[in-house]
């Protein structure tokens, strides 16, 4: 008598637990899984502005080039694209040489552009390659406003050692595990606090302009800064490595048709370029879609 | 108000924006709903079970509330390592959240198994219900009205967390938020909020529907009917 | 594996120094989640109990609470920052609107779970309006009322690790610094904290819930919950059912 009851029952959670993994698998096959594993070049892209608009220069120049591209913009962290490349849910990513360095490399101590590129041509892992970087950078650059330079007389890093103790810093939370050690080797520099603030946004920028923070941890690329009269100060002992911009690629997954034309936007983009195209993001509210074919022509 | 509607309908204006939005919606949709099913479905065998078996009600309970107490973020990272899933498969936000649901209708799905009219399950059994056949047309059909309640809330919050999902990639309309953020433009964080109120409005009136449709000796009956 | 790695981190006594330290992060955390869930309780609870004892808007109500659980917390405070520019304010603002639907719901879902036998009793005995909300109803409704402040609760120490996204401090900080680093150990070690952060607060509260809520009640509310359950309690309830 139970016994049919209970084969009702364990048929019914059977059948139950059988939709779910269904249904997981069928969300997986969406939208939502990635492409790249049928041989499809697909483009990622880190969550800011400036590399979802690296991302649509890099697919629009492909599609000039005759390569179908599909893009997958903002995944998130470094970690999780380069995962991404490596289990071929991308087969593309735009990069920034030293940072992409550090995260196969944590112990790299390199700075100038043309050692970064050659340490990164030695650890790229097996089965990734990096193609040719551009002479456009987007790296970190500490930012004072006008009053604040020409008050303490602040240019340069190198002048930081005896005005750090009263400065407050706005930077974001990876920075201090990062940095706070090396400038206070490099330019014998302790800040009297840090802030802890977004990534160059906007509440990096409001705390620079509310006082909070005198100086702040910005991108060089940042159209803020020339925006508002900002200071960018040197960095003559090159604490900050060189970020110079280079497509990361899966081995195999582009033709010669493709690394070509990926090759040519980085010949042709510069930091300066870079920077407007930001401005214009900004200010005028273009799409990175359509900036990338204006740029493209 | 007005530079604002202005706002919103220019940057709706652009084709690549409207098809991003839409995109965008629809991965929410699916990530929102997907783990409620999931969760429902996964609650009340285990509720059940929890409410049945005396030694399993506390550990089941307490096991729910801890894992509702996990930051949603650290719980979609952390799936890859657990699923063998790929970083970027909406399938780590989807079984996230179904755990997120299962651990918010546990303690529902118990209460209302205990809370059953001692005397109508009783009758059922005289009647000659097996406990199967019980479970399923006397005993949960009688919970649906408390489960309902618990089920609105769930959505209510799913449909809220995915934005979350945003840090990794895979945030449907939270895309909007850290995007519209990033450049310092609140039309498209505007449009985000307004869809994911929307959404969740729709999917409130359509479990009201089938909770109407599941139940209706409920309608029938002398009192205003279930209130939830 | 990666919780042998997560021990080393939580045993670096490093990590429990300086302004970025473990004890700073925590107090930063608490901070935010104390201050959100009494100003939520302030507003949801009068609310709850005045419309709960009324009998009226009691749909309006739960129709309210649900609305506000859906609006989406990354949503609000990246709205909120870019209006205000404050990130505490934007925080709290946001925490708040997350804190107070539970709350609400558990007000208004004690005050309807007394038995209406027992309020007509109150009534019977002379007591006026404003007595019986205070005297019967208000005493009453503790048990659930108290579990809306605790799911609150969790939901909120939760949820403040969003707020590390502009900049905020508390314990998000370890998760979003991690997650961005790649410091699988320190992400995962702060989902940790977090997590026994909310379970620390939510036993406090239970201590609490045992102090203040009158022994009959508590024995009542134990025994014939049939009752109030069988009317359809609102979307509210204790501990983490929600």
């Amino acid at each position: 008598m139970k016994r049919s009851g209970s084969m009702k029952r364990i048929v019914a959670l059977v059948a139950a637990g059988l939709t779910a993994l269904a249904m997981t698998s069928c969300g997986s096959a969406d939208p939502l899984g990635g492409g790249g594993t049928d041989g499809a070049v697909v483009i990622g892209s880190a969550d800011f502005p400036e590399s979802e608009l690296l991302m649509e220069i890099y697919a629009e120049a492909l599609r000039q080039a005759g390569v179908e591209v599909a893009t997958r913009p903002r995944l998130g962290t470094r970690e999780i694209t380069n995962t991404a490349l490596q289990d071929g849910s991308i087969t593309v990513m735009p990069e920034y040489s030293g940072n992409l360095l550090r995260s196969f490399d944590p112990d790299a101590t390199v700075t100038a552009p043309d050692e970064v590129y050659a340490a990164l041509q030695q650890v790229v892992p097996a089965g990734l390659e990096v193609l040719e970087q551009s002479t456009a950078e987007d790296s970190d650059v500490l930012v004072v406003t006008q009053q604040t330079a020409q008050s303490l007389g602040l240019s340069s890093m190198d002048q930081l050692e005896p005005l750090c103790g009263q400065l407050t810093l706005g930077a974001a939370g990876e920075w201090p595990g990062r940095w706070k050690d090396k400038i206070a080797q490099l330019y014998g520099c302790t800040f009297r606090q840090i802030l802890s603030t977004d990534v160059a946004g906007p509440v990096a920028l409001e705390a620079l302009r509310s006082g909070r923070a005198q100086v702040v941890n910005l991108n060089t690329t940042s159209p803020d800064i020339a925006a508002n009269g900002w200071v960018e100060l040197a960095d003559p002992r090159n604490m900050y490595p060189s970020q110079r911009i280079l497509p990361l690629v899966r081995s195999g997954t582009l033709n010669q048709a493709g690394v070509d034309a990926l090759n040519e936007v980085s010949a042709a983009l510069t930091t300066e370029q870079l920077t407007e195209l930001n401005r214009r993001i900004i200010e005028d509210r273009a799409a990175p879609v359509d900036l990338a074919k204006e740029f493209l022509g | 108000m007005t530079p604002m509607v202005d706002d919103i309908g220019r940057y709706l204006s652009s084709p690549s924006n409207r098809e991003k939005v839409f995109e965008l919606l629809g991965e929410h949709v699916v990530l929102a709903v997907l783990p409620l099913l999931i969760g429902l479905v996964a609650a009340v065998p285990l509720g059940w079970a929890a409410q049945r078996v005396r030694w399993l009600r506390a550990p089941v309970l307490g096991s729910a509330s801890v894992l509702y107490t996990v930051p949603s973020l650290a719980l979609f990272v952390i799936m890859p390592s657990i699923l063998g899933t790929r970083i970027l498969d909406g399938a780590n936000v989807v079984v996230a959240l179904a755990l997120y649901t299962v651990a918010l209708l546990l303690r529902p799905v118990v209460d209302a198994l205990d809370a059953l009219p001692g005397h109508v399950v009783a009758a059922a059994t005289a009647m000659g219900y097996r406990p199967a056949r019980r479970f399923v047309a006397v005993e949960l059909p009688m919970a649906v009205p408390v489960l309902a309640a618990s089920v609105r809330v769930a959505s209510a919050s799913n449909i809220s967390l995915v934005s979350v999902g945003a840090f990794i990639g895979i945030g449907g309309l939270g895309q909007l938020f850290t995007e519209g953020f990033q450049t310092r433009y609140l039309a498209p964080i505007v449009i985000g909020i307004l869809l994911t109120l929307l959404l969740a409005l729709a999917m409130d009136l359509l479990l009201v529907g089938l909770r109407r449709a599941a139940t209706p000796w409920a309608r029938a009956g002398l009192r205003a009917g279930a209130r939830a | 594996m990666i919780f042998s790695q997560v021990l080393a981190w939580l045993a670096d006594s490093a990590h429990w120094r300086g302004p970025g330290g473990v004890p700073v992060r925590v107090v930063e955390h608490l901070y935010y989640t104390v201050v959100t869930v009494l100003v939520a309780a302030g507003i949801a609870v009068p609310l709850g109990l005045v419309v709960g004892h009324t009998g009226r808007g009691g749909v309006v109500l739960v129709g309210l609470a649900n609305a506000m659980r859906a609006l989406p917390t990354l949503g609000l405070l990246t709205f909120l920052f870019l209006l205000l520019r404050s990130q505490g304010t934007s925080t709290l603002l946001a925490l708040i609107v997350l804190a107070v639907p539970p709350v609400l719901a558990g007000s208004y879902a004690g005050v309807q779970s007394v038995e209406r036998d027992v309020v007509d009793a109150a009534r019977g005995m002379g007591l006026t309006s404003a007595q019986r909300l205070w005297q019967v109803e208000l005493p009453g409704a503790l048990p659930l009322l108290l579990g809306g402040v605790r799911s609150a609760t969790l939901q909120v120490v939760a949820t403040t690790t969003v707020a590390a996204y502009i900049g905020l401090g508390g314990l998000g900080r370890l998760l979003l610094d991690g997650l961005r680093s790649g410091d699988y150990p320190q992400m995962v070690a702060g989902a940790l904290l977090t997590a026994l952060l909310a379970l620390l607060l939510d036993l406090l509260l239970a201590g609490l819930a045992r102090l203040v809520v009158p022994t009959g009640v508590r024995l009542s509310a134990a025994g014939a919950g049939e009752s109030s359950r069988r009317r359809g309690r609102g979307p509210g309830s204790e501990g983490v059912g929600l």
